[in-house]
């Protein structure tokens, strides 16, 4: 079986491979969870590439719903049409415009969709898609036509746990949490995306990476996407390793941190330890 | 033929289901995990976890389901690379412990010696692949291969054994009765969230305009209706000093949460136990006194009341009058409880304490009756009870 594996962009943990090559095998959809920043919607591109199919992204917004992943029949067009005396408006058809789905499921060969933090849409939203995503097909209503999915494709889904998902919908999928990765694995992610960069940099970078996430108190802990945008500002500004280097108790604030703290209370909270520490010694 | 790892799980909490079991038996077959019990473990988690709080829960029961089911994985010492033994003994040992080694046979009869006690140890403990430095009468101790050097059999990435995986209970902090942050707050007060079309009319009302012009014999008639917009409100009664000052960081993380997620939000402060005046900045406590009765004008019925304490002080401070420990007030705190609860219907009490813990504190459980048990433990898991109770 032509699985999915790590990448050399993309390092998938061994449980990752298996959730994945589950919902590839047995056609459900996967459901994805984690910190955010740790490659959740990255995943969905790598698996499109590792299994050659074209990759259908639907990202979800507090104010999607989940007709308008099927269809949408757009009213206010045929009123216009209608009023100006179009002949299109005899149609009805005409006014059907397919949604990320619809065009999944007529696709020619099995794509990939990812459909994009699920949990920022309306709580009914899942269970509205449950039937949809089980069966793979649909109605549409105005033209009494039954869209079915040529193959099924390959559904991943990620959330952000904003909202608490439906048991029904929970039970069709398979699901992987995605922990945010130990110093190795790190190490390793670091590697695939910059393969050039200096051994003492990325070691002192991740060093002070793991120390701020171990601030307590922090509002944002830093994710796997912060720390390699902000590796690629420390290369990009050719900074050398000793700049980051702290002294055995004394905290520094990293140089470029925008990039690693989002939040100005924890650059606050930053300083202020910074300047204990000063005073303490 | 795992059925009872599905029924262990349900028994342990976890909802799991027969479409799911239905689903991993489906999996098994499709030979997605093939015949490695680690990819077995992550299959049956995918299928069979949905949700990451339950994940502990879950390592713990396949551990207990599946104990005495590990791999035999013993390592023939002939699998070790042989050289990276000498290379490490090389770098740590002195050359006089080189020579003691060559009087002990060499290399070859150590390896012997090794393989013995790998056997030994194999039938003694199960999997056999511990540390094998620790045994103290192995002679790689009187050596000094370094005490936390040779790990045999477990090269990381390689070996690791599938028990290993579930044992190290990765997941304990996800599981949602000990796990407290701002976001399992927010996540959990989400819920109180009220929905309501207030306020200026911007939106486009496509069903009604539909209607309206169809009604209108096809001219177009715009209907427009309000924005929708959170409209819960929220008052907080925060206790503070004395016995909570060990439980501020945990009020200051609902305080966070809260903060953020309702716009109509009021709090105030009390002391142990809410009479007849609060205050809103600690420092000035004694300066800037609030009456009760005015917070009780000012913020109606509508208004939903957290009281946030731990609910440990004398009795008489909840029940007689002069009980309190700061100041002489008129009425007892008793009654003060019943005029807030009277005028709030939706009312609840959050308690930092575990609630095991509370049958053994006379104030909490008067307390607790006051409120009519709508008493909750400040967990992701009491403020989800709580929310359950205020929106109902």
């Amino acid at each position: 079986m032509a699985g999915f594996k790590s990448t050399e962009r993309y390092i998938a943990s061994r449980d990752l491979e298996v959730a994945v090559n589950a919902a590839v095998t047995l056609q459900r959809p996967l459901l994805v969870k984690g910190e955010p920043g740790t490659g959740k919607t990255v995943l969905a591109h790598e698996v499109a590439e590792a299994l050659g199919m074209p990759l259908i992204e639907w990202h979800i917004k507090s104010t999607t719903k989940a007709q308008q992943g099927l269809y949408e029949y757009d009213a206010v067009s045929r009123l216009r049409d209608g009023q100006l005396g179009d002949e299109r408006v005899r149609d009805i058809g005409n006014y059907i415009v397919r949604g990320k789905l619809w065009d999944a499921f007529a696709a020619d060969r099995q794509v990939v969709v990812l459909i994009d933090e699920i949990d920022k849409a309306d709580i009914e939203f899942p269970n509205d898609l449950l039937l949809e995503l089980d069966r793979m097909r649909f109605f549409v209503y105005e033209t009494r036509e039954n869209v079915v999915a040529k193959t099924r494709p390959v559904v991943i889904i990620t959330s952000n746990n904003e909202k608490e998902l439906p048991d029904a919908f929970l039970r069709r999928c398979f699901f992987h949490y995605i922990r945010f990765p130990d110093r190795e694995t790190m190490e390793k992610i670091v590697q695939s995306h910059y393969p050039d960069i200096r051994k003492d940099l990325a070691r002192e970078a991740l060093n002070v990476f793991f120390q701020i996430r171990e601030v307590p108190g922090l509002k944002k802990k830093p994710a796997t996407s912060e720390l390699l945008d902000w590796l690629k500002l420390l290369m990009v500004e050719d900074l050398p390793p000793d700049a980051l280097r702290s002294n055995e108790k004394q905290v520094v604030i990293p140089p470029l941190h925008g990039a690693l703290l989002k939040n100005e209370q924890d650059v606050h909270l930053f300083e202020r330890l910074a300047f204990l520490a000063r005073r303490g010694t | 033929m795992f059925s009872h790892l599905v029924l262990g799980l349900r028994s342990a909490g976890l909802p799991a289901s027969i479409t799911e079991y239905l689903t991993l038996m489906g999996a098994m077959r499709a030979g997605v995990a093939e015949y490695s019990v680690e990819d077995f473990y992550y299959l049956a988690r995918a299928t069979l976890v949905k949700d990451e709080r339950h994940l502990d829960k879950f390592d713990r029961v396949f551990g207990a389901c599946f104990k005495g089911l590990e791999l035999p994985e013993g390592v023939k010492v002939q699998d070790l690379p042989e050289e990276w033994l000498r290379k490490l003994a090389e770098k740590m040992l002195t050359p006089e412990e080189m020579a003691k080694i060559q009087a002990l046979g060499g290399f070859e009869a150590l390896m012997k010696r090794l393989q013995e006690l790998l056997d030994e140890q194999k039938s003694r403990h199960q999997g056999g692949s511990k540390w094998i430095g620790t045994a103290g009468t192995s002679p790689f101790g009187a050596y000094g291969a370094n005490p936390e050097g040779v790990r045999i059999g477990q090269d990381k990435s390689r070996n690791r054994t599938a028990v290993k995986v579930w044992d190290k209970r990765e997941y304990r902090d996800l599981d949602d009765t000990v796990e407290l942050g701002t976001r399992g707050m927010k996540l959990a007060l989400r819920r109180l969230r009220r929905f309501a079309r207030q306020g200026a009319a911007t939106e486009l009302d496509l069903p009604d305009t539909i209607l309206a012009t169809a009604k209108n014999a096809g001219s177009l008639d715009l209907k427009m209706v309000p924005e929708r917009h959170n409209t819960v409100k929220v008052l907080m009664l925060f206790d503070i000093g004395g016995s909570m000052d060990d439980h501020v960081k945990l009020t200051e993380e609902l305080f966070s949460a809260v903060r953020s997620e309702f716009k109509h939000l009021e709090y105030y402060y009390f002391h142990n136990c809410p009479y007849e005046r609060v205050w809103k900045n600690n420092r000035r406590r004694h300066e800037e006194v609030i009456p009760t009765w005015q917070v009780l004008r000012t913020y109606g019925p509508d208004y939903k009341l957290i009281i946030v304490g731990d609910g440990a002080m004398s009795p008489y401070e909840i029940t007689m009058a002069g009980g309190s420990v700061e100041h002489w007030n008129e009425e007892a705190g008793s009654l003060w409880i019943e005029r807030l609860k009277g005028h709030y219907r939706r009312a609840a009490w959050l308690n930092p304490t575990p609630k095991q813990s509370w049958g053994h504190v006379r104030s909490i459980t008067m307390l607790n009756d006051l409120m009519e048990g709508r008493m909750f433990p400040l967990t992701v898991n009491g403020i989800d009870e709580m929310t359950r109770e205020l929106s109902r």
